[in-house]
């Protein structure tokens, strides 16, 4: 019977595939990529790893080892969609000064031509 | 009108092809002569068309901003053109321009940066339950931040000038500008004066707030002003340790 760490395996390496297919595409730049590679990464390694697993909750004091590896899933993804939240603010606020700088030199082109 | 004047009456316009002609039209026959400005926030109608036949000025967005972006455009090319003033009414016909003349006398007069043309009680009445009942709240909010009341604080109708016009031009609230527009007003110590003007009904279409928009607007607003608050609050403490090291 398959496993809930075998199946976040699968779950990292179709997020690899995916993103790495998206980057080949080019319907993702590379430097956005990095944050879902690295999660991705993160995703298989732990999952793969039973002793870093076992480490990390005796570590954080937390019986299940398990439990550490969907805690660690929701920080990193937090991370990157935080992260992500952040890129994609920035973009619209230079959408929104270009679009308006467009439409005011557009507007000052017309006037120049008697056309506004 | 590249060469600018005093007052530019800008009209901020999204998909208003049905009534801007006539608010372009009664704008410039009531003020003749005024340079009058439709910002058209990437209508997908005729807006545009509409409101060049009817006389104005046109600026065209390429895409939808919302009115915050909207009316910050209109704001930036007026400060670039050197004027003095701008009038905002809105698209729709529910601002009568007769009292263009009253909402600028009360911005000139009382040597404030902005003038709000405060829409009388029947007007709000004709509102829905879930506007009026917005507007309360909104009223019982910003009288403590703003250390006084405000009768009308969701109205298009406003006055600027080219103080707070270039403050506006840098930064502006995106989507539902108005009430936020009074705390970036706060932030800076300018001061606002109202005045009483009738409000009539859309000359034609619907609004854009529907029930769950007015809850997201309520949401969008509360944060936003919140947000000003905390901005409001990092500059005074700044301020405080400016005045103690001037000390």
């Amino acid at each position: 019977m398959i496993s809930l760490l075998d199946v976040l395996t699968i779950l990292g390496a179709v997020l690899l595939l995916v993103v790495l297919r998206a980057i080949r595409r080019e319907h993702i730049r590379v430097e956005h990529s990095v944050s879902w590679l690295a999660a991705a990464a993160v995703l298989i390694l732990l999952s793969r790893s039973g002793a870093m697993l076992e480490k990390a909750a005796a570590a954080l004091k937390i019986q299940e080892p398990l439990l550490v590896l969907l805690v660690l899933i929701l920080i990193v993804f937090l991370g990157v969609f935080y992260r992500f939240s952040r890129i994609v603010s920035e973009l619209k606020d230079m959408n929104i000064t270009l679009t308006q700088r467009v439409a005011i030199l557009e507007f000052l082109l017309r006037e120049k031509n008697g056309q506004a | 009108m590249v060469n600018g004047g005093r007052t530019l009456i800008l009209i901020p316009a999204f998909n208003e092809e049905a009534a801007i002609g006539a608010v372009v039209r009664e704008v410039r026959q009531v003020l003749p002569g005024w340079p009058v400005l439709v910002a058209d926030d990437g209508s997908a109608d005729g807006t545009a068309v509409a409101a060049r036949a009817a006389g104005a000025h046109v600026l065209s967005l390429p895409c939808h901003l919302g009115l915050g972006g909207c009316v910050q455009a209109g704001y930036k090319l007026a400060f670039e053109l050197g004027f003095q003033e701008v009038v905002r009414i809105d698209g729709d016909g529910q601002h009568d321009p007769r009292f263009i003349p009253q909402v600028l006398g009360a911005l000139r007069g009382s040597g404030c940066e902005m003038a709000i043309g405060v829409r009388d009680g029947d007007a709000l009445r004709g509102a829905t339950l879930p506007r009026r009942i917005g507007i309360r709240c909104f009223r019982l909010l910003l009288r403590p931040i703003l250390g006084r009341p405000v009768a009308d604080p969701t109205s298009g109708f406003v006055a600027v000038n080219r103080r707070a016009l270039e403050v506006f031009a840098r930064s502006f609230p995106l989507e539902y500008p108005e009430i936020e527009t009074l705390v970036v007003l706060q932030r800076r110590r300018f001061r606002f004066v109202e005045t009483p003007v009738p409000a009539r009904q859309r000359l034609a279409g619907k609004s854009t707030i529907t029930p769950l928009r007015s809850l997201y607007y309520v949401v969008h607003v509360l944060l936003g002003v919140f947000v000003n608050i905390l901005r409001l609050d990092a500059r005074r403490a700044a301020r405080a340790v400016g005045e103690t090291f001037d000390d």
